[in-house]
């Protein structure tokens, strides 16, 4: 899953313009992720400040 | 905010407040819509842009010009340097702005034409009818709200949801987007009328430093990377490094960061009552990253064809395509060369770039045009003859 570490985020939406399933969102100063989310890791490559990251699933 | 408009843009931006302004300017009653609560705020630019192209859509105003350049300086990765007169140096330099009063001041000129604005304001999906775009879905500062439109722009930037909605495919890929991140830095020593640029790959993979002077100690001091390069370290790691090398005693007082489009203008930008305008249609220049100028372009010619449309009452795709043609004519032929040319600069190895640099050495750039420079690089370095030939 992609997690957001939503205090090294600076919003800036790089993030939404290179996912292939639509599955971010961001809303002022809030990334949102949804469950059409494939786990591709694209988002976490762009990001600026290094705010996303791909982690595994908990069981 | 009514159920019912001519025209609803999305996004808030200079590219939307144009399209909003222009179609308001001509009778259309006119929706303009911002998700963010203020206006230009976060800024997400290096700030600079043209004095020309700016003055055509917008009276120049000190309160959101922080500096005036006269030309631009280019580094090479091993420092020497190219240095470019003002009109050499292209349509990015002129003003460095104050973004978040700038775009202000373009949403305020489309609301004294007679455009309706709303912030904290988001659309969420869109209404279709019979496969024809006919409105939004949004939030209204957390309520839910439809409102029915002839026809919507999406002006919503890179992270454009309008257009995919709609069917159009603007997802970019890696290798077509810059990412950057910028300080605002004060207290240092620049010059205070120059656009310097910094290239190489240890610097800025696939993409170059900036310092935009924004006062004569103060500057926008930011860097741009292509998605594609990414090996572990983001634009914020490397501006971090740039700073400790050119300004280790900067005081960093605001942190921008963004990405810009370097695909190209999209193939499709309209379809049935739906246009996109700026960076939702990736308008924006992919070698220069600039993407005011040309955002507020695509948002005029918007206007004016959707007054043409809705007055004659003719909303086909056939009629709304007339946008498409009129952004390709007014700035496809340079966004195809100036992709071809990201392409070329985005794989020159640092090595390339210093002994082009160097070449230059001598050349009176002062009564140079831009071909007679490409031809002059050319000239000097004949084994790049075919691969910048086909640029210009």
């Amino acid at each position: 899953m992609i997690t957001v570490n939503r205090y090294r985020c600076g919003y800036c939406g790089a993030c939404v313009s290179v996912c292939p399933r639509d599955a971010l969102d961001l809303v002022e100063t809030y990334i949102e992720v949804d469950d059409k989310c494939s786990n591709c890791g694209i988002c976490t490559k762009v990001c600026p400040m290094g705010a996303l990251e791909l982690v595994e699933d908990e069981e | 905010m009514k159920s019912n408009y001519d025209v609803i843009v999305v996004g808030a931006g200079p590219a939307g407040s144009i399209a909003a302004r222009t179609a308001a300017e001509q009778g259309l009653d006119v929706l303009l819509i911002e998700k963010r609560q203020e206006i230009g705020d976060p800024v997400r630019c290096a700030e600079g842009t043209g004095k020309m192209g700016l003055s055509q859509f917008i009276e120049p105003d000190p309160r959101w010009i922080c500096a005036e350049v006269t030309g631009a300086r280019i580094f090479a990765p091993d420092g020497t340097c190219i240095e470019l007169n003002e009109k050499l140096a292209g349509k990015e330099v002129g003003y460095v702005l104050e973004r978040k009063i700038f775009d202000r001041a373009v949403a305020k000129t489309a609301a004294r034409a007679g455009a309706e604005v709303q912030v904290k304001t988001q659309a969420t999906s869109l209404i279709k009818e019979n496969g024809v775009v006919c409105g939004i879905k949004g939030k209204h500062r957390g309520e839910d709200f439809e409102a029915r439109a002839k026809v919507v722009v999406g002006a919503d930037g890179i992270e454009s949801k309008v257009g995919k909605w709609a069917g159009i495919n603007t997802t970019l890929k890696p290798k077509d987007i810059e990412t950057c991140a910028q300080f605002l830095v004060t207290d240092i020593d620049i010059r205070a009328d120059s656009c310097d640029f910094y290239m190489g790959n240890l610097r800025a993979p696939g993409g170059y430093v900036w310092i935009f002077p924004k006062g004569k100690r103060e500057a926008n001091v930011g860097l741009g990377m292509l998605g594609s390069r990414f090996t572990g370290k983001h634009p914020i790691d490397y501006l971090h490094e740039f700073m400790a090398w050119k300004f280790p005693e900067g005081k960093i007082i605001e942190t921008v960061v963004g990405a810009v489009p370097a695909s190209g203008m999209l193939k499709q930008l309209s379809t049935s009552g739906l246009v996109l305008v700026g960076d939702a249609g990736r308008v924006s220049d992919p070698i220069t990253g600039g993407g005011i100028y040309n955002g507020m372009v695509s948002g005029r010619i918007a206007g004016n064809v959707l007054a043409d449309a809705i007055k004659a009452n003719d909303l086909s795709v056939k009629k709304l395509q007339r946008y498409d043609r009129e952004v390709r004519e007014a700035l496809g032929k340079q966004l195809d060369r100036n992709y071809k040319a990201k392409e070329f600069v985005v794989k020159a190895e640092d090595s390339l770039m210093n002994s082009v640099a160097r070449s230059l050495h001598g050349v009176n750039f002062e009564e140079m045009s831009v071909p007679k420079l490409l031809k002059e690089i050319i000239t000097r370095n004949p084994s790049m003859f075919l691969e910048l030939a086909g640029l210009f």
